[in-house]
């Protein structure tokens, strides 16, 4: 078992997700399958191959590095739950 | 009945045969009729009466006028909400339009609504969206089968004709298997062709935009339209886009097919297994030169696939917070509290799954024995397909090991599900472009798809062997 108890609690923390105990349950299940799966790449002989994290093989063209002022704070501010004076609102963090 | 076709509505517009409103009301009078399928998330009828009128005030030549077009709603639109098919986003209003949604626009296209999909595209049989199943098109009346997906919305919207066209996203197979799925034509273009700007993220490396339409004439119009640079999205492409509708060649004489051995699989369906070969004799009739090649790594698409696709899901999915947009918890205590109570609330089971399985596949400790060995494993993925395309010209295989299963199917072991997408993802991990088209049929007449898979943006090859295979089939 690579996920017991502690482990899901620390990864639900990490991901902040609360979980209830009949969730950390079945997670704890559904993760030690789905990792006791892919542990079959061990199989595979990686020695001397680079880690491949974009696939494209077009040359990815570089932009200007200039600043542009899109003046969009309303905009942007549309779909939040919960602002104040041009800002995101959230609950209160300091006592 | 003629069969649907873009291509010929086009003319039919072009003639004055039927007009804007005529084909559009056509197409709403259907959509209400099949509202028990459940393929929109968002549909409004008034939103596309308004459309119509813009339109006719246009008096410009416009390439998609007046086209009825079906958008997944995972792509951002200004005028109608994007979900994502999460209760975390069920009340998000982009005040911004996605690449390929602006694209479309441009060419005048209407937008009968935004279509249902696996939740954030994570799933396999568009069952885990917060807004219910949709429904296959083809189902018989005692049994409801699933569309595919996670595009499963705007497959069964091209099936059901409720749209010309419509659009979908591939990250492992939610484009391909859908469209198999469906009995529709449905195309994954290379990664970097259609720019992800606006496009709820998933698996960045993965994502790739794509069509779905009723045969391959009309996606080879639609691709063009929806391709092209982006500045915005760091991994697009800047290449040419050829005029995929012009240039289509059904002539295949002294081309080489690859058929990879590992793609038989054990447990696949005889009825598979037949339409492969049928398609291969079609071709060497046509004198394409089949080539045996072995892709051997496989086998180890899939485990790889579901490492890096749940940790880039992890890191995507991190900006659903309840503080910028979308859904907030109520209950809200404390900062912690509020981010924790509203993901959890917010997120589906599958979703959940993915976001805790990518972060332990990041965390401190594991970062090497899972992702790193992905990367690399996906590396050896990648370099099997170089090798093989020094051989042939393009690859084909099935593109799903079944035809549509029925919709209550019990789907709780999350490998078996994942196992649907056992011939789409290996292309999808070395960014290869796919088409898939429906091609013969199972014993219950539902319909089967080939996949075509082409070099890096080698799109033409892939239409004009689909349109080959598919002329061949009529």
């Amino acid at each position: 078992m690579k996920i017991d108890k502690n482990t899901i609690n620390k990864i639900a923390r990490l991901s902040r997700i609360k979980l209830d105990d009949k969730e950390s349950e079945d997670y704890i299940n559904d993760l030690n399958s789905i990792l006791d799966w892919v542990e079959q790449l061990n199989e595979v002989n990686t020695e001397n191959v680079e880690p491949l994290s974009n696939i494209s093989s077009s040359i990815l063209p570089k932009r200007e590095d200039v600043s542009k002022d899109a003046n969009s704070s309303d905009e942007i501010l549309e779909n939040a739950p919960d602002k104040l004076e041009g800002f995101f609102a959230v609950p209160k963090v300091v006592e | 009945m003629p069969k649907p076709s873009l291509k010929q509505t086009l003319k039919d517009l072009d003639t004055k045969k039927i007009s804007i409103r005529e084909l559009n009301q056509d197409y709403l009078k259907r959509i209400k009729e099949k509202e028990n399928l459940n393929v929109f998330i968002h549909f409004s009828e008034e939103n596309v009466l308004k459309q119509i009128d813009n339109l006719e005030k246009d008096n410009s030549a416009k390439k998609l006028k007046g086209i009825p077009i079906a958008i997944k709603d995972l792509f951002c639109t200004k005028n109608m909400p994007t979900t994502a098919a999460s209760k975390i986003l069920e009340n998000f209003n982009p005040t911004y339009e996605s690449f390929v949604t602006q694209k479309l626009l441009d060419e005048g296209s209407i937008f009968v609504g935004k279509t249902n999909l696996d939740e954030f595209a994570m799933g396999s049989a568009t069952n885990t969206s917060f807004f219910g199943n949709t429904i296959n098109p083809l189902s018989k009346d005692d049994e409801p089968l699933a569309p595919g997906g996670s595009s499963g919305g705007s497959a069964a919207a091209v099936a059901a004709d409720l749209c010309l066209g419509a659009t979908g996203t591939d990250t492992g197979g939610s484009i391909r298997q859908p469209a198999s799925f469906c009995g529709v034509v449905g195309i994954k273009p290379t990664y970097g062709l259609c720019s992800r700007w606006g496009i709820a993220a998933f698996a960045s490396s993965l994502d790739q935009a794509g069509i779905f339409s009723h045969n391959v004439e009309d996606a080879s119009l639609l691709l063009q339209s929806i391709a092209g640079f982006d500045q915005r999205d760091s991994t697009s492409a800047k290449v040419d886009i050829p005029n995929y509708f012009e240039n289509l060649d059904d002539d295949l004489n002294g081309k080489t097919v690859g058929i990879p051995k590992e793609y038989s699989i054990d447990g696949t369906p005889m009825e598979i297994s037949q339409i492969w070969e049928d398609a291969i004799k079609v071709l060497e009739k046509k004198g394409v030169k089949i080539k045996n090649i072995s892709l051997p790594h496989t086998k180890y698409a899939l485990p790889t696939y579901y490492i890096i696709a749940p940790a880039e899901a992890s890191s995507n999915l991190a900006r659903y917070d309840g503080v910028k947009y979308g859904f907030r918890s109520d209950e809200i205590d404390s900062l912690d509290e509020m981010y924790e109570n509203t993901r959890a609330q917010g997120f589906g089971r599958e979703v959940k799954r993915r976001i805790l399985i990518g972060t332990y596949v990041l965390s401190a400790g594991y970062y090497d024995a899972y992702y790193l060995k992905a990367q690399k494993v996906r590396k050896l993925i990648a370099d099997d397909f170089n090798k093989a395309f020094k051989e042939c010209d393009f690859i084909v295989t099935p593109t799903a090991p079944s035809a549509a299963f029925p919709l209550n199917e019990k789907q709780n072991d999350p490998i078996k599900m994942y196992l649907n997408d056992v011939f789409t993802v290996p292309a999808s991990l070395a960014g290869l472009p796919g088409i898939s088209i429906p091609f013969g049929e199972d014993k219950n007449n539902l319909p089967l798809g080939i996949q075509i898979l082409g070099k890096h943006f080698d799109e033409q090859q892939v239409f004009n062997v689909a349109v080959s295979l598919e002329r061949s089939y009529e």
